[in-house]
């Protein structure tokens, strides 16, 4: 087992004129907690839906455990146990909260040979996962769209964390949420640190990441900025990185 | 939601929601239902076996297509190129028994036809080709290849199975009918029972969400409209075996009446809800409402307005009236809760 889960080596990708990622590196410890942070348009959406398999990389690696990861479909990244909890969402407005959960990854029992969806099973085990993550939605058979904001982003973390999870990614979790339910995500994430799966969160709100993160890296204009552990800074510092795009150490190491 | 629904939701009971979700929800079949009861006291041949066997098979090709259009919107997508198929299936089934060929060898090939076309559009609208244009193109492009190979002209279809098909009964019910149930049958398991059905449903609800889902969209849309273009095929056999005959003339607008059928049963245009038995229902009450006019004696150009009239009020309750019906109960409930 190599001491790193996700190594990405020299990613880039531009979407036609614009480069959204240049020659990013990021490194993530087995079981820790990471912030990304950084300007809007930075990358960092982009960088972790290369991660999830959902955007393909112009160039680059990957390293899962230090293995090569492949990366040619979302499918290959869930397989190796790499979620992403999206933006939006990512959930289908008409399916109900359990066909939102196995979308993909449905449960099928045979009847004559014939397989069909093993809705009993999938409603069960969707009761379980929201019992199990302390979080409540009123039916796993209603309609997602049905649902507050909240409890449609309940949704997506248990399908996040249905299928043995090594990595959860979060795009802006906590964007749109009042107290209670950040404060839900907060405790949310520290469960999964505590089972050992490692988290990437991307957020405005430091606080958040100060308060249950190891560490922190700050993007901006599709670079990485710099990397700090998040007992080694302070807020000053990151939003000096953050608006500056500059790491202030680098700076002045480079005179002395 | 605006604030006058929601303050008027005190006053009804949860039963009452109810019912009114539920006369929303099932508008169609309640109008149908409404539409044999009226239509069964002003005419007394009307609520006769034969009369209604006779609209059931009337209805069949429009049934048979419609559990595939289902499909095709489900993935919010369209298909106008039906009607044309049925016509091509028409000279070409005509065209090869006539050659002498057997039905078992005939009838299998042009439902292969008619899986081939529609994987031909399916795949078209996956390199990003709307389909609307896409299926447009077929509607023109189809026909045409139908008189090409008739040079125009009808040929007589006399082998026996068609004759069969067209004609012939099943446990006392038109094969026509039972064919369209049986495909029907088939196609409601298939939505709602099968990981294809979800897939479709998903496509079309949000596709960007099914595809970082990692669900195969170009594999699910080229299915769709392969199996769409199989079931016209099925629909050319039965309307040319009914007809006795292959004409490049058979299924001109056919298309368009699927397509009312299938909306009038609540699927969306826009994808991710779908039913096939609304489809079902949707066609029969078409066939019905022209039947009930035509024996009423009102003029058939009327029988068309009427048509016509139906679709937009059956559109507006299954869109705008059922989702406020449904935020309203939500909102109702919620409150009580
Ligand atoms: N699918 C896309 N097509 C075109 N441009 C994109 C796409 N996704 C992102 N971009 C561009 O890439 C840049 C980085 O975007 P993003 O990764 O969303 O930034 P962030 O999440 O840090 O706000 C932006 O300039 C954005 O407009
Ligand atoms: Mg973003």
């Amino acid at each position: 087992m190599s001491a790193n889960l996700i190594e990405m080596r020299n990613i880039s990708k531009s979407f036609g004129a614009v480069t959204a990622l240049s020659d990013v590196t990021l490194t993530l410890p087995h079981g820790s907690v990471l912030g990304l942070v950084g300007d809007n348009a930075a990358g960092k959406s982009t960088l972790m839906k290369v991660l999830a398999g959902a955007i393909t990389p112009d160039r680059g690696k990957i390293l899962i455990d230090g293995a090569p990861g492949r990366y040619s479909h979302p499918i290959g990244a869930r397989d190796a146990g790499i979620e992403m909890i999206y933006q939006d969402f990512a959930l289908v407005p008409d399916l109900t909260v359990a066909q939102n959960i196995f979308l993909g990854r449905e449960i099928m029992r045979s009847v004559a040979g014939v397989p069909i969806l093993d809705r009993k099973t999938m409603s069960a085990r969707a009761r379980e996962l929201f019992a199990g993550l302390g979080l409540r939605v009123p039916s796993v058979t209603l309609p997602v769209v049905a649902l507050s904001g909240g409890q449609q982003q309940a949704v997506a973390i248990a399908r996040a964390t249905a299928f043995n999870a090594r990595l959860v990614i979060m795009d802006e979790p906590t964007a749109n949420l009042g107290a209670p339910a950040i404060e839900k995500v907060r405790e949310t994430i520290t469960r999964l640190k505590e089972n050992g799966v490692a988290v990437i969160i991307i957020s405005h709100r430091l606080e958040d990441i100060f308060a249950i993160g190891d560490a922190m890296m700050v993007m901006k204009q599709g670079r990485v900025v710099g990397t700090r552990a998040v007992d080694d800074t302070e807020n000053a510092e990151i939003v000096e990185m953050i608006v500056t795009g500059r790491d202030p150490r680098e700076r002045t190491a480079v005179p002395a | 939601m605006s604030d006058t629904t929601s303050t008027g939701s005190g006053a009804a009971t949860p039963t009452r929601r109810q019912l009114i979700v539920g006369l929303v929800r099932y508008g169609m079949f309640i109008a149908l239902a409404l539409w044999l009861v009226a239509m069964s006291l002003a005419s007394e041949y009307f609520l006769t076996p034969t009369n209604i066997l006779n609209v059931m098979r009337q209805a069949a090709p429009v049934i048979i297509i419609g559990v595939g259009m289902t499909f095709v919107m489900a993935t919010a997508g369209i298909d106008l190129s039906v009607g044309s198929t049925v016509a091509l299936v028409s000279v070409l089934t005509a065209g090869w028994l006539a050659l002498g060929l057997p039905a078992w060898v005939v009838l299998p090939l042009v439902l292969a036809v008619g899986a081939a076309v529609g994987m031909a559009n399916g795949f078209i609208i996956t390199l990003g080709v709307p389909a609307f244009v896409v299926t447009l193109a077929g509607l023109t492009s189809i026909r045409g290849f139908a008189f090409v190979y008739s040079d125009g002209y009808a040929t007589p279809i006399t082998d026996p199975v068609m004759i069969w098909i067209g004609r012939g009964d099943i446990l006392g019910v038109n094969t026509p009918f039972a064919i369209s149930i049986a495909v029907a049958v088939l196609g409601w398991f298939l939505l709602n029972r099968t990981r294809f059905g979800l897939h479709a449903l998903a496509t079309g609800g949000r596709e960007e969400a099914a595809r970082v889902m990692g669900l195969a969209i170009n594999r699910i849309k080229i299915l769709v409209y392969a199996m769409t273009g199989a079931l016209a095929a099925l629909a050319g056999i039965v309307v040319s075996a009914r007809l006795s005959n292959g004409s490049p003339n058979s299924g001109v607008m056919l298309e368009l009446e699927v397509i009312a059928a299938t909306v009038l049963g609540g699927t969306s245009l826009f994808g991710g809800r779908a039913t096939i038995a609304g489809t079902v229902v949707g066609a029969l009450l078409i066939y019905f409402v022209r039947n009930g006019l035509n024996l009423l004696g009102v003029n058939p150009y009327w029988v068309q307005v009427v048509t016509g009239i139906i679709l937009v009020v059956a559109v507006l309750m299954n869109t705008v009236l059922n989702q406020k019906v449904e935020s309203w109960a939500r909102a109702a409930g919620e409150d009580e809760s």
